[in-house]
């Protein structure tokens, strides 16, 4: 049954997903994996926010990973995300210079994670988003979602995901400024101000 | 009242006969579990309740869910594949070679896209500070894998046969033995988290997290083959998984490959 046989279509059906479970965090983390903003970069935006549960409380073990455009738009092919020591096997971070696009960041022990990316450009007809992926212990399959920025009120009046969604649950795409400059935006798996999440087809 | 095996079983069933119901009744072939899958109880309040939002991907070539992060030879060192060689000793265990192709839903490999895997020990430890379970943890293993896929969507894995380990979700609850896989594709869509298990392991009717994949011939997709050609004489037990990536991908970037 795991030799897929590829010659029919029948045959070739997907692999089911599972949870993380608790114990990715001696695995999957990588330092660095939040500092996908090239250093001193001009457009470089603070991103953070809590996962809640569907009674309210944080999560401390999820992780985000972060896929997002750079400030023109252009989708990232760079590699170096996770740029290792060959010497020592561990990990040398990202080199400060080329964007990769993709970062991967835990919640801590008080459900908050926070990144620093490159301020996302528009592609096509779409308002600037972070694609995000979350992981938790908990969560048979991982959920997608979308961060966008505000600011841009007739870009994000006309992004089709945006003009798709129930107005009532609208905002919970849209992060917040705060009075630093980052931007946050908290996820809820559940409940009252439950984030949307996407599925794609 | 302590929940017990027999509560969890009851559970299973009802849900197992649910999908069977389901698909009586028409519904199509659910590939994946729900994530509202209560027998294993973290998923209970970890769950949304609304329905997500569909995106169209075939409508707009544009979105950036359609293109993957990239992975080179610059994020994983030679012996990352090999989790046997990470320490100056020998870890304790049964060795085995674990090997497969990453495949989209045609049929066609992904290349040069990252696998990841982490596993417990032989004895069912994991590496983790927060693992409570007071099996023996071995100096010489941490259980944490990488690689790249070659041209035809193979990846390779040396590491030893994880054991089996209590988890306290419930009275006498056990984890059949697995690895944790994780996956990307060429697009974000396809990503993919899961877990490889063994061949005819016992545990399997108990478990409630391999059991949330209710229909039985997408289950045995996560039991990997014992493939004796893998096997790599005087040395270790070959094991062979190959895995589809599910999710749609941008098919017009990939005419003519």
């Amino acid at each position: 049954m795991t030799k897929i046989d590829t010659s029919r279509p029948q045959t070739v059906l997907p692999t089911p997903s599972h949870t993380v479970g608790p114990f990715y965090g001696h695995a999957l983390p990588f330092p660095g994996g939040g500092d996908i903003a090239p250093l001193g970069h001009p457009d470089a935006i603070t991103l953070q926010g809590y996962v809640y549960d569907g009674e309210g409380a944080p999560l401390p073990d999820a992780f985000l990973e972060l896929w997002g455009a750079d400030p023109e738009g252009e989708l990232a092919q760079a590699d170096g995300s996770m740029r290792r020591d060959p010497a020592s096997g561990g990990f040398l971070g990202r080199n400060g210079v080329e964007f990769t696009g993709w970062g991967r960041v835990q919640t801590d022990a008080d459900g908050h994670w926070s990144a620093r990316t490159l301020r996302p450009g528009a592609r096509g007809r779409n308002a600037p988003y972070v694609s995000v992926c979350v992981f938790a212990r908990g969560l048979l399959v991982h959920l997608f979602t979308r961060i966008y920025l505000p600011g841009d009120e007739a870009a994000l009046a006309a992004d089709p995901l945006l003009r798709q969604v129930d107005p009532a649950r609208r905002d919970t795409l849209i992060a917040t400024r705060d009075r630093s400059g980052a931007y946050r935006f908290d996820i809820r798996l559940q409940g009252e101000g439950e984030t949307v999440f996407l599925e794609f087809q | 009242m302590t929940l017990t095996q027999a509560d969890i079983d009851r559970e299973i069933a009802a849900e197992h006969a649910a999908y069977e119901k389901r698909r009586a009744d028409g519904a199509p072939v659910e590939h994946q579990p729900r994530r509202d899958y209560a027998p294993y109880r973290s998923s209970v309040l970890r769950h949304p309740k609304q329905p997500p939002v569909t995106i169209d991907v075939s409508k707009d070539p544009e979105l950036v869910e359609l293109a993957s992060p990239a992975f080179g030879e610059r994020d994983v060192t030679e012996i990352d594949n090999d989790l046997t060689r990470q320490h100056h000793g020998e870890p304790i265990g049964e060795r085995i070679t674990v090997s497969g192709r990453v495949l989209d839903r045609d049929g066609r490999p992904v290349r040069g896209q990252l696998v990841e895997i982490w596993q417990a020990n032989s004895a069912g430890r994991y590496a983790h500070r927060r693992e409570q379970h007071d099996a023996p943890l071995d100096p010489n293993f941490t259980g944490v894998g990488r690689t790249l896929t070659d041209d035809s969507g193979f990846y390779r894995f040396t590491t030893v046969q994880p054991g089996p380990y209590p988890w306290r979700q419930h009275l006498n609850a056990w984890r059949p033995a697995h690895i944790h896989f994780s996956l990307f594709g060429t697009a974000f869509t396809q990503r993919l988290v899961t877990q490889m298990y063994f061949p005819s392991d016992p545990l399997f009717p108990y478990d409630p997290i391999i059991q949330s994949v209710t229909d039985d011939a997408a289950r045995q997709r996560l039991v990997a083959t014992y493939d004796h050609s893998l096997s790599v004489p005087e040395f270790s037990m070959g094991y062979h998984w190959d895995i589809v990536l599910d999710g749609p991908r941008a098919t017009w970037i990939e005419e003519g490959r």
